[in-house]
């Protein structure tokens, strides 16, 4: 019962046990007041519990710990700002317009993909995990795959291979030209941004052809890909390349001489090698510390070891350094797409196997076998011999890994996408520590997180 | 799948075998997908294992994920390694030897707890926390073992296989009234 206008309304109150919910609670997830928070927790938040050698150790006589709760500020940004590209929140403690500590709070995009995982096929999986980075839905399609294949120990044609090598590369040159984008917008270039989804609209067309989506394609499955590729692909891709390289020049011009650009981007968001080491930080942030860390090259898949590019490291590890990177690799992915169109060999684009592959669309109308077959593959779909299998590759933002475990069914007892944007995101309170609060957002920018994929 | 070196040693309590670590030198098998090396230490060896590791030059930890091994108990690991419900899996990596090692640790799930990696490796946590979200492994001296993708209040773990999926309508906090 309540009261309203001093009358007694019946009020259906829901109650949550209390108990339950208890259970399984270990507190709260945003950033406390410093008066609430543990010593070591403040440390951490500080970025100052990383044991890093020669010297680098951030101790507590560094971070103002003892400051009161007073003079400070703690504010929350986010899940709804521009900047934070999707739904990411963080809370920022300020001291006037200093960022003293950091705290990212996620899950506002969380879906539940790895439980869904579970429950879809082999064959389904590809259309659930190319909706985790939605920039580079290829990537986590090729990495599922590679996984999938590697358990069911198939071999797939030449041409499958060069096919995802060229796809990989152009979505690697689309997420960066959106990073391109979105990074100008966050700097106040707003030409940056309708260039930079102009030229992205290239490879989105031509993905559209081939694939039949712009977004979210399916089109890399266990065992090859879903489609040869169109007529004329060599004259597409050819336009392509010599269109946006002749961009990216332009970005230079925009961008990369003008003072302005260099003032906020230099010496803001300082990387070091050890700290981006110890916290697993892979991709373009890595790189920009100068660790020549690029799976492509290191660790070769795919056709990699078969092209010639290069890997490209930064010096200071700050936002500058990370902009210059991705606008290298645009360079370095048309380089290589180049030679891709050569070397694409001919050959079949997804491996004759009948255990994996479904009869061509043809035989289907003539053979009732080949029904049978088809109907069961899109069904039950495949089975995959038991074990368990850890593939990476490198994504736009990182190393992008799926973890799969099998039981010997059609679905994967459990899929884990280790996402690169989910652990590159742990770097954040070190990079706006000590920064002022308009370069959070160039800090944010310059880690490229995708939300959907660091909440998946 | 072929070339696939999954010898897991069983590596005992007192013995954090040099055994283990000598293997690890040879970099035969170095790069590629699914010819990582599996180790499969006790709880107790899991914490100074990966410390060794380090030492020996995996400076990075790839990926930190929990298994619930509840409907597929019967999974095949090596001798002397008793099957538990979960199972913590560490992805290790080498950049200087280029090459990743797997270690596979037994949580049973009367006591689903295990030593934190924080110390070691500080990219762990959010990975720890995840892991203690969705599966609900308890990770000891985790500066902050908050729930990371779920709301705080939620109840039960998600990626266990004995959470019924869709059991629980989907319920947010309270918004705030007005001030």
């Amino acid at each position: 019962m309540t009261t309203i206008d001093d009358q007694e309304v019946p009020m259906r109150v829901i109650e949550r046990p209390a108990w339950s919910a208890k259970e399984t609670s270990e507190g709260p997830q945003e950033l406390l007041e410093r008066s609430g928070t543990p010593e070591e927790e403040i440390l951490r938040e500080a970025g100052g519990v990383l044991r890093l050698p020669d010297g680098h150790v951030l101790d507590a006589g560094q971070i103002d710990v003892e400051r009161s709760d007073d003079e400070t500020m703690i504010i929350n940004m986010g899940p709804q700002h521009p900047s934070t590209h999707g739904v990411l929140r963080l809370m920022l403690e300020l001291d006037g317009e200093t960022v003293l500590r950091t705290k990212s709070v996620i899950g506002y995009l969380h879906t539940g993909m790895e439980k869904t995982g579970e429950e879809l096929t082999y064959v389904q999986g590809a259309t659930n995990v190319t909706r985790m980075d939605y920039l580079s839905p290829l990537h986590n399609e090729a990495v599922f795959s590679l996984a999938t294949e590697a358990l069911l120990g198939v071999e797939i044609p030449d041409r499958a291979t060069w096919i995802r090598t060229l796809m990989l590369e152009l979505n690697r040159v689309s997420s960066h030209l959106m990073w391109m984008a979105t990074n100008g917008m966050d700097l106040g270039s707003t030409s940056m941004m309708i260039f930079g989804f102009r030229e992205r609209e290239m490879v989105m067309s031509f993905f559209e052809k081939t694939t039949g989506l712009r977004m979210n394609n399916n089109y890399i499955r266990p065992g090859g890909v879903a489609a040869d590729l169109p007529d004329g692909w060599e004259d597409d891709i050819d336009i392509l390349c010599e269109t946006i390289l002749e961009r990216t020049f332009e970005y230079d011009q925009l961008l990369t001489g003008q003072p302005i650009f260099r003032e906020r981007t230099e010496g803001v968001g300082g990387l070091l090698a050890e700290e981006a080491l110890a916290l697993s930080v892979t991709g373009p942030l890595l790189r920009s510390t100068g660790v020549p860390w690029d799976l492509r090259r290191t660790m070769p898949y795919l056709a990699y070891d078969q092209l010639d590019f290069d890997v490209l490291v930064g010096t200071y590890g700050d936002n500058f350094d990370r902009y210059a990177i991705r606008l290298g690799e645009i360079r370095e992915s048309i380089r290589m797409i180049r030679q891709i169109l050569e070397k694409m060999p001919t050959g079949d684009y997804r491996v004759q196997d009948p255990k994996v592959t479904p009869p061509p669309r043809g035989r289907i109308d003539s053979s009732m076998e080949a029904l049978i077959h088809h109907f069961k593959i899109f069904t039950e779909g495949f089975k995959v011999p038991e074990g368990e299998v850890y593939a990476a590759i490198e994504s736009p933002r990182g190393e992008i890994g799926c973890y799969i475990v099998s039981d010997g069914s059609s679905k994967p007892y459990r899929m884990h996408i280790r996402g690169p944007s989910f652990v590159n995101l742990q770097v954040l309170p070190l990079l706006l520590r000590g920064g002022l609060m308009s370069d959070a957002v160039a800090c944010i920018s310059s880690v490229d997180p995708v939300m959907g994929e660091v909440d998946r | 799948m072929g070339s696939r070196d999954a010898n897991g040693n069983s590596i005992g309590d007192s013995s954090v075998s040099d055994l283990a670590l000598g293997e690890l030198n040879d970099v035969s098998h170095a790069g590629g997908i699914g010819v990582d090396q599996v180790l499969f230490p006790t709880r107790e060896a899991y914490h100074g294992l990966v410390l060794r590791l380090k030492e020996s030059g995996f400076e990075m930890c790839a990926d930190l994920c929990a298994v619930d091994f509840l409907t597929h108990p019967g999974r095949a690991l090596p001798d002397g390694i008793r099957p538990e419900r979960f199972e913590v899996v560490v992805n290790l990596l080498s950049l200087s030897q280029k090459r990743r090692v797997r270690v596979r640790v037994q949580v049973p799930e009367s006591d689903a707890s295990i030593a934190s990696l924080f110390d070691v490796y500080p990219g762990s946590e959010a990975m720890e926390r995840e892991a203690y979200d969705l599966i609900g492994i308890r990770f000891s001296n985790h500066p902050d073992l908050t729930r990371i993708l779920m709301p705080e209040e939620w109840e039960g773990h998600p990626l266990r296989k004995d959470y019924g999926s869709g059991r629980v309508p989907v319920q947010f906090k309270e918004t705030p009234g007005p001030r």
